[in-house]
């Protein structure tokens, strides 16, 4: 009796087991389908802008240019000082530790060459990316969020004014020329901010350091950057679209797709960066 | 007030119940699921061209439900429901456009977009569907606020409106395009007895002068019975009455009776039954 009442307890925590393991692997599947259906519902996003910008005009309806431009000042003007500013000290940071590592060859003097490519190529977009994340890829994902749930959205469906071109278009145009042109501006003041270090420590002169890097950057390293940069600039704003539609339930709500949306777009684009940088410089 | 210039040529196209004798709104055995709820079943309804239709009914019970699926913000999981004789989930996405811009819709929280001023609010239908200049827009805007009573606070910003003014102010912008139907889910709860009753007064002048039709959601049984051709009483997603004042006040329904006096629904329930769902949450 006691015995089988133990069998049947074990037999009960394997059962227990099982259910658990089930559930988990529920639950992974579950994630994995939701995960795909946003990268779908991503390029359906990407799909529907395009077509508003083509046909938009046609039907009468076009995306509009003032908010467009009222979004491009947002995401780009207005992130300026602090694109700036980070970049000096990037630019800084990696003229210490070049000088630092290649003091082992005692070879400092090469110091530009490694700051020279790895601004334009990784950390001007990176850094870049990582900032408009933060800043933009939030506010929209709150923006949107918000009107969700104050039904917003779906008055401006009511009047027959589509969402996607209204909000997520002029939003998508502008990231697409501000990520961009910020990244340039990012790689100018990272080098500038290397440069003034480097002159510092080691006596180079700035025009002497301005020589190299005209010499060692071809135009291609400075677009492998730039083209990056775009790719980050339609990821954050369709990651902050979809996290911002899909917020439920409040004021709590936007804050949790809020945060989700800025940790979604920067691990984005830091896989984007690694794939981009593996397919184009093999 | 003239009918605002349209992109689209109105007289190109006029499918049936455009005219006039149709009903302008037709539901045909509706049923709507939250996901695995069934929120409504077998709803049929109709509305007539100018007529004010008020939609009554117990919280829960599926009114704003109802006025999403009417509205084609919420997709049915059977039946159908065709706005100005068109099916409104059948047509193409650029069809429900231009349909759209002959409903006007006042939402119970107002969702007045946070980011306009009142006056770009309410000029926002304007600028988005008609080529008017600018000036005529403001114009146009500017009467309908002060046919809500709002001249004045054209400039502010949602944010700093009481909640009477954001609704008033979302009505203005539902019927700044004189639309031919109009929606208003609960217009006057939350209102003082005096806007309250000029938002009544509204309704029936704008169903007077322009012939609209007006589909209401209201808790408010004093106005319903004011402004209301017929009623439509829904119980748990399903209809239990649709009739004209007279015919649902003398109903013999008892739901109907108990809403109609506002006497609560007591639920007849054993003691183990209710124990049962008070510790359920523990569980
Ligand atoms: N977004 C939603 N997801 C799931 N269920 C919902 C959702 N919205 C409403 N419901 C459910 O649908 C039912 C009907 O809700 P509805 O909002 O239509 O009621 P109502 O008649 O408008 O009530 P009230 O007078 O309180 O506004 C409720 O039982 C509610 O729980
Ligand atoms: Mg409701």
């Amino acid at each position: 009796m006691a015995e089988a009442e133990g069998e049947r307890q074990t037999l009960g925590g394997v059962d227990a087991f099982v259910a658990r393991a089930k559930a988990f692997c529920e639950r992974v599947g579950n994630a994995t389908v939701s995960a795909i259906s946003e990268v779908g519902l991503g390029a359906w996003l990407l799909f529907q802008v395009l077509f508003w910008i083509v046909m938009g005009r046609g039907r009468a309806q076009p995306v509009r240019i003032p908010a467009t431009f009222e979004r491009a000042m947002e995401v780009g003007i207005r992130a300026l000082p602090i694109v700036t500013m980070m970049s000096v000290t990037v630019g800084m940071m990696l003229a210490i530790q070049g000088i630092y590592s290649l003091r082992i060859f005692g070879a400092e003097d090469q110091v530009t060459i490694g700051v020279a490519f790895s601004v334009a190529r990784e950390f001007g977009p990176l850094i870049t990316g990582i900032l408009v994340a933060g800043r933009t890829g939030s506010s929209l994902a709150a923006r949107i969020g918000t009107m969700r749930i104050s039904q917003e959205i779906d008055a401006l469906q009511v009047m027959g004014i589509d969402p996607i071109r209204f909000i997520v278009a002029p939003a998508l145009i502008a990231m697409t020329i501000m990520v961009p042109l910020l990244t340039f501006w990012a790689d100018v003041i990272m080098l500038a901010g290397a440069g003034w270090y480097v002159s510092m420590e080691l006596g180079m002169s700035m025009g002497a350091y301005v020589d190299q890097i005209r010499e060692l950057l071809r135009p291609t390293d400075v677009m492998h950057g730039i083209w990056k940069s775009l790719l980050f600039g339609v990821e954050i704003t369709l990651v902050g679209v979809i996290n911002g539609a899909n917020v439920q339930g409040g004021a709590e709500g936007v804050g949790r797709m809020t945060t989700r949306s800025v940790v979604l777009s920067i691990s984005a684009i830091i896989v984007t960066d690694m794939i981009f940088a593996f397919i184009t410089t093999r | 007030m003239a009918e605002p210039a349209r992109k689209q040529d109105d007289e190109t196209q006029r499918p049936e119940g455009e005219t006039g004798d149709g009903p302008v709104i037709e539901v045909h055995k509706l049923v709507t699921h939250y996901g695995e709820r069934k929120i409504l079943s077998d709803v049929d309804l109709k509305v007539k061209q100018g007529e004010v239709l008020v939609i009554m009914g117990g919280s829960g019970s599926g009114k704003s439900t109802l006025l999403n699926t009417l509205l084609g913000l919420l997709r049915p999981t059977s039946g159908t429901v065709r706005i100005l004789g068109q099916d409104l989930h059948a047509i193409t996405d650029l069809e429900r456009t231009h349909l759209r811009q002959k409903m006007g819709v006042a939402f119970q929280g107002g969702a007045l977009f946070s980011s306009m001023s009142v006056l770009e609010n309410i000029m926002l239908p304007l600028r988005e569907h008609t080529q008017l200049d600018i000036h005529t827009m403001r114009i146009m805007a500017r009467l309908k606020l002060q046919v809500v009573n709002l001249s004045g606070f054209e400039d502010l910003m949602p944010a700093e409106l009481s909640g009477g003014m954001i609704k008033r102010a979302a009505f203005a912008r539902a019927v700044v395009m004189d639309p031919r139907i109009l929606f208003c889910d609960e217009p006057s709860a939350g209102l003082d007895p005096v806007v309250a009753s000029a938002i009544d007064e509204l309704i029936l002048n704008l169903r007077e002068a322009m012939g609209m039709s007006i589909v209401v959601v209201t808790h408010e049984l004093e106005s319903a019975f004011r402004i209301a051709d017929r009623i439509c009483v829904l119980d748990k997603g399903k209809i239990l009455i649709i009739g004209t004042v007279e015919e649902v006040k003398n109903c013999d329904n008892e739901r109907v009776q108990n809403l109609l006096n506002r006497r609560t629904e007591e639920e007849i329930l054993d003691p183990e039954e209710y124990l049962r769902r008070l510790t359920a949450a523990h569980d």
